[in-house]
């Protein structure tokens, strides 16, 4: 109590408004970090116009300077600038592939969770099967089929993703039937639909809401390894994994800034969706502590 | 027999896989009266509870109320039935839906047949009153109470339809001694005003002796088995 009274009365009054615990700090910067990453990627056309097929020659392997932060690329291209709209890009298709794999998941998982028996083992086979398949092989096949694009990208990552959510949905829901208090509701009178919105759905709507974020990350690197690989968007279109990989021939040459700033974003913005995630998980079930703290 | 006033577990087998847990039991609880069950652990006690609650189906034997045999378990059996039969576990905590507070555990039965609201808050502090839930109690949420004040819930929440049986299956084994006698106090009540069915399941013999008009041995009443 001592030295708490003898702390500045600021400092307090900042610590309890905020309430800046230790476990909180990495939260709130998490947060900071996500915000101006959405904000910023949201407002860029219109603060920060960019001409994506345009190129400046005389600029090429520009060192990081004050009028090109993170320097400029083979192509004379700023790659700050760049890496603002890659960043767009990939948040894009990482929420976007996330919500696919998530109702693809939903449904599948609900449909074999509610029903069980015969339905449940059939589509559980099916998950087994595409699971024992390499996903990013299946990524490249499904991206390879429908022309490189944001779609084909975003169809690519969701169609390969929903696996585990269906797992978690199935499971969740196999296991919350058999608990005493489905039973108590059916004996009070509750018919099928009200046990599944009342009782089932509320139960595992949060654990997919989670799944779902801390798929993003996990989207969003696909996006990246499949622009990298060269079969994500047109080249000429700034996306993370796109200037990664035009950063490699750069590195050879000297010119390591060209691959740093996206390859920074990257893992700063992943890691701070990871983190809000893995806080909220330990909030839905204290019993399981997150790996991730920070 | 026009009006048979019991429920009635008639020759009913139950086995999970291989595993024989009733063979052949008959159990008839009739209105009134309060019927002691013991056995020993993994004798089928609850297993038999749940089929007399309509949850489970037997592999043969049937269960009847008042008479009318019902073929149906869980959802299929009409609302009207379902809720003349109400069960009470051992465990508050597994039978409460951990996101709702007392007052809507309570309420959820009636909520679920379409009750009017006003009937149903004033069913609900009637109740609630009854089982001796305080005011502050009544918002709180199942991982904010003791498992006595949430078993005080789930015998309310039982009692919600008026249900012509209770079945109680060890539901005071996890009390305190105050809170036992409390709730044993209002299932006696309730099943002298109403002239309802009790069976009650407890390894407690002075509880057996003190509460029951008769017991039964499960051991005893199934055939015998190999």
């Amino acid at each position: 109590m001592a030295d708490l009274a003898a702390r500045p009365p600021l400092l307090r009054v900042a610590r309890s408004r905020l309430r800046l615990r230790p476990g909180r700090a990495g939260a709130v910067v998490a947060g900071l970090i996500l915000l101006v990453a959405i904000v910023g990627s949201l407002l860029a056309p219109l603060l920060w116009p960019l001409d994506q097929s345009a190129v400046a020659l005389d600029q090429t392997r520009m060192a990081p300077s004050w009028t090109h932060l993170a320097g400029t690329d083979d192509l004379g291209r700023d790659v700050a600038h760049r890496t603002v709209y890659g960043l767009r890009v990939s948040l894009l298709v990482g929420a976007v592939a996330a919500l696919v794999a998530t109702v693809l998941g939903g449904v599948v998982g609900g449909i074999a969770g509610t029903l069980g028996g015969r339905v449940d083992r059939i589509l559980m086979r099916i998950v087994d099967t595409i699971a024992a398949m390499p996903h990013l092989l299946l990524g490249i096949f499904i991206v390879a089929m429908l022309r490189p694009s944001l779609g084909a990208v975003i169809a690519s990552v969701g169609l390969t993703h929903w696996l585990s959510t269906a797992r978690i949905v199935r499971s969740e829901l196999l296991s919350l039937r058999t608990r005493p208090f489905i039973d108590a509701a059916i004996s009070g009178g509750a018919g099928r639909f009200r046990v599944l919105t009342r009782h089932l759905l509320p139960h595992v709507l949060p654990r997919l809401a989670l799944a779902t974020t801390l798929m993003i990350p996990h989207a969003v690197w696909h996006e990246t390894a499949l622009s990298f690989l060269g079969l994500g968007l047109p080249p000429h279109l700034a996306s993370l994994g796109n200037m990664i990989n035009d950063g490699q021939g750069s590195l050879l040459t000297g010119a390591w800034w060209a691959s740093l700033a996206p390859g920074a974003v990257i893992v700063v913005v992943t890691l701070a969706i990871a983190v809000l995630a893995a806080r909220w998980r330990d909030r839905l079930d204290p019993r399981v502590r997150a790996e991730l703290h920070l | 027999m026009t009006s048979a006033q019991h429920l009635l577990a008639d020759e009913v087998s139950v086995s999970y896989g291989r595993q024989v847990v009733l063979d052949g039991v008959t159990l008839r609880i009739g209105r009134g009266e309060t019927v002691g069950l013991r056995g020993p652990s993994g004798c089928g006690k609850s297993t038999l509870v749940r089929v007399l609650a309509l949850l489970h189906r037997p592999d043969r034997g049937r269960v009847s109320i008042d008479g009318t045999a019902v073929d149906a378990v869980r959802y299929a059996v009409p609302v009207a039935l379902r809720t003349r039969v109400a069960a009470l576990f051992q465990s508050p905590r597994a039978a409460a839906d951990p996101r709702l507070s007392l007052t809507d555990l309570i309420a959820e039965p009636l909520r679920a047949t379409r009750t009017p609201e006003s009937a149903v808050r004033e069913r609900v502090a009637e109740l609630a009153d009854l089982v001796g839930l305080t005011a502050d109690l009544r918002s709180r949420r199942p991982h904010a109470v003791s498992d006595g004040q949430l078993q005080r819930a789930c015998l309310a929440r039982a009692l919600v339809h008026r249900p012509d049986y209770l079945l109680c299956d060890e539901a005071t084994a996890m009390l305190d001694a105050s809170t036992q006698a409390h709730v044993a106090a209002v299932i006696r009540d309730y099943q002298r005003t109403q002239r309802a069915g009790v069976l009650v399941i407890t390894h407690d013999q002075t509880l057996l002796d003190r509460w029951t008009d008769r017991i039964v041995d499960l051991a005893a009443t199934a055939r015998a088995r190999a």
